[in-house]
């Protein structure tokens, strides 16, 4: 880091502009690559949007504009699914925020065992989450699983019967499966911070209460906003979970069923364009919401470094 | 210095990725080349049969056709949507590794209109069409055209316990009284396929066809009588809000049905003819009070319109074999092939004549002519290139089933003509 600041800037030679051009020549192939893996298909998408273009109809077709669009947002469907994505969103993130905390806290301070635990704890993130989506189906369902079978728990418990026992299940698969991934980033966030910080705040009195408050969520703030924009763009794109438990029924469909109910059930590649185009503008709306958030408290936090 | 060098391996390690890529889609690409000497290999895409229908009849047309072609099935998921989407997106996309596909009943508007599978005519439309239940070749048509050879049909018996239920009921009203008289503790239950899936589509066109009126009357003109319509739906609230109707309800298939009957927690049940055979079975003691009869009327003074399955053998438009694929597909779809497929999944023939055979009145002890006249009597779902987008209607606006008050049903009513006429002009998001 210090050698960076007394260097200054060096007259540029022959070998480091050669260099350079070596540089760019090696990026070459990822960089082509990845415009014909993302930009190709986010400007395709765009076009398809604003056609309209139905596979099974080949002979009709044509440019309409916003048509498609004005479809989309006119649609109690879309704005039904977008609250409920953004619910799934909020209350699943909020719930893996502090559950990864207390485990990561946990792995953190392990002194036996800090491979198997943090092993143990990666099982669920590790699991396929339509495998995992089958195994909560089953374990709620009534005839086959053992939850309804728990004390407290009515044995006809229907529990994709009703909207909110939908979501109550739902939440926990997700909250499962990815809390995993919220403690493994938060735990590389933990082992950044110095050791000595904690042991001067215990030599001047502070609770283990206020060294958290004081010292850890003040110096995690990147690690924490990182880890946040990472499970909400996921959490946003919920699928798989859904889809095999309720498919959408009882008023629990996300934006991303919508998406595909459009395009791959109805082939409306217009139709289905509009909606993705739109779920990608939801996207570019958080990750820039979190991105400029993240900014500024990374300036904040540098000065403690 | 370091950072430097964390970069290059960075760089160097997406380039070779990159390399690795490109490679890996040069190689696939050459592997399709590798053709068999002089007999063609036709793919047959179809959905799995677990008794070996498909290897068997695939193997038999392959060695009848004496070197001319040799039949590779290609096997699809067991759930018609999960088929569906894997071919579309193939098809889609003009493949042409697929030579034969199993057809869906519903699919064939859709795949005939998008140009993706090829017109019978001549002598091979006769023989494909030869005894072959009329409604079942409507299935396999289009705008007046036929698209694919009839394969396998199906239909839904009633299925109920002969411990526990005298008289079989001839009516839907009949039978969840019978259920409510029942009581759930003495397995008072109906079950039926209504999770938001192709199978409440199934379920509800059924009923609105028995109640005398149909969703469409051609491939873009809507029908749904008010008065039938309403008669049907009124069933259904009723249905749903009763005692009658089991613990998840809204999530039920044909499997999960099948489970509760064989576990003894219904007296009833309406499902496809394999769950005789797979009772008998999986749980014999339940198998041997199983009695049967036609799928319940909705209006007491009008025979019943059960629910149409099957799958018709279609060839695609983008095999580079459509000659082979056609004298293939006939086979394959044949008489024999389809006593096979009775014989082994106990799927019913296609063709009317074939059931007085040895093989079908054993696989249907007793009620081989039961199933012949429901599968004559059916009322198949509608034929229309925008099929996706009318089930999706039904579904969006019924389902679940209990949100439809038995008492008045206008709401639901509108909200059906609603969605279903939307659906036709395909108009809005469904």
């Amino acid at each position: 880091m210090e050698a960076h600041a007394e260097r200054g800037p060096a007259p540029v030679s022959e070998r480091t502009r050669s260099e350079r051009r070596l540089a760019w020549l090696l990026c070459a192939p990822a960089v082509i690559a990845m415009l014909a893996v993302t930009a190709y298909p986010i400007g395709y998408a765009l076009v398809l949007s604003v056609q309209q273009i139905d596979l099974r109809f080949p002979d009709e077709g044509g440019f309409v504009g916003f048509d498609n669009y004005s479809a989309v947002l006119s649609s109690d469907l879309w704005w039904t699914d977008l609250f409920n994505t953004v619910f799934l969103t909020v209350t699943t993130v909020s719930i893996e925020l502090v559950l990864g905390m207390v485990i990561a806290l946990v792995m953190h301070r392990a002194i036996f065992g800090r491979g198997v635990v943090r092993t143990a704890v990666l099982i669920p993130y590790g699991i396929i989450t339509v495998v995992a989506a089958f195994s909560w189906q089953f374990a709620f369902s009534p005839d086959t699983g053992f939850v309804n079978n728990l004390p407290l728990i009515s044995e006809d418990m229907d529990w994709f019967g009703g909207r909110f026992s939908s979501f109550a299940v739902i939440i926990m698969a997700e909250v499962w499966k990815t809390t995993p991934f919220m403690a493994l980033l938060l735990l590389a966030g933990l082992v950044t911070i110095d050791s000595q910080l904690y042991e001067a705040a215990k030599v001047d009195g502070a609770s283990a209460w206020q060294r958290f408050t004081r010292i850890t969520l003040p110096l995690m703030k990147p690690a924490i906003l990182v880890a946040l924009l990472f499970r909400t763009l996921d959490a946003f794109r919920v699928f798989d979970t859904i889809f095999i438990m309720t498919a959408g029924a009882q008023d629990t469909e996300s934006v991303s069923i919508l998406g595909f109910n459009q395009l791959i059930s109805r082939l409306n590649l217009g139709l289905g364009s509009a909606v993705s185009v739109l779920i990608f503008l939801c996207v570019l709306v958080i990750a820039t919401f979190y991105v400029r958030v993240l900014g500024t408290r990374v300036e904040e936090g540098r000065p403690v470094k | 210095m370091e950072e430097n060098l964390a970069s290059r391996t960075a760089i160097g390690l997406l380039a070779c990725l990159a390399v690795s890529v490109l490679l890996v889609a040069v190689l696939s690409g050459c592997g399709d080349d590798s053709e068999g000497a002089q007999t063609p290999t036709l793919s047959f895409f179809v959905a799995i049969q677990p008794g070996g229908t498909i290897e068997e009849v695939s193997k038999r047309c392959s060695e009848e056709s004496g070197g001319r072609y040799e039949v590779e099935p290609e096997f699809l998921p067991t759930e018609a949507s999960q088929q569906r989407e894997q071919l579309v997106r193939r098809l889609g996309a003009d493949d042409s590794s697929i030579d034969i596909i199993g057809m869906d009943v519903i699919w064939t508007g859709e795949f005939a209109n998008a140009g993706w599978v090829e017109e019978w005519t001549g002598p091979l439309k006769r023989k494909a069409t030869e005894e072959v239940f009329p409604g079942v070749i409507e299935t396999a048509s289009f705008e007046g055209k036929l698209y694919a050879a009839p394969f396998n049909t199906n239909t839904q018996l009633l299925w109920y316990r002969k411990d526990l239920v005298k008289q079989p009921p001839r009516t839907w009203d009949e039978m969840i009284d019978q259920a409510e008289e029942l009581g759930r503790a003495n397995a008072g239950t109906i079950q039926i396929q209504a999770n938001r899936y192709e199978g409440f589509t199934v379920w509800a066109n059924a009923l609105i066809e028995s109640a005398g009126t149909q969703l469409l009357s051609g491939p873009e003109t809507v029908d749904l009588a008010e008065a039938p319509t309403t008669r049907a739906l009124e069933v259904i609230g009723r249905f749903a809000n009763s005692s009658a109707a089991p613990t998840g309800l809204s999530t039920s298939t044909e499997d999960t049905s099948r489970l509760a009957f064989e576990a003894g927690d219904s007296a009833f049940m309406t499902n496809y003819t394999f769950a005789y055979a797979s009772a008998q079975a999986e749980a014999p003691e339940i198998g041997k009070e199983m009695g049967y009869a036609r799928f319940p009327r909705v209006d007491a003074n009008r025979p019943s319109k059960p629910p149409l399955g099957g799958f018709n053998l279609a060839v695609s438009s983008f095999s580079e074999n459509k000659d082979v694929a056609f004298d293939a597909a006939a086979c394959l779809a044949g008489k024999e092939s389809q006593l096979t497929a009775t014989e082994l999944d106990g799927l019913p023939p296609s063709r009317s004549d074939l059931y007085s055979t040895k093989v079908v009145t054993e696989a249907y002890p007793g009620f081989a002519q039961l199933v012949r006249k429901s599968i004559k009597d059916a009322g198949p779902r509608p034929s229309t290139a925008a099929y996706q987008d009318v089930s999706l209607a039904v579904q969006r606006s019924l389902h679940p089933p209990d949100k439809i008050d038995p008492a008045d049903a206008t709401s639901v009513y509108d909200e059906l003509l609603e969605k279903v006429e939307d659906a036709v002009k395909r108009e809005g998001l469904l």
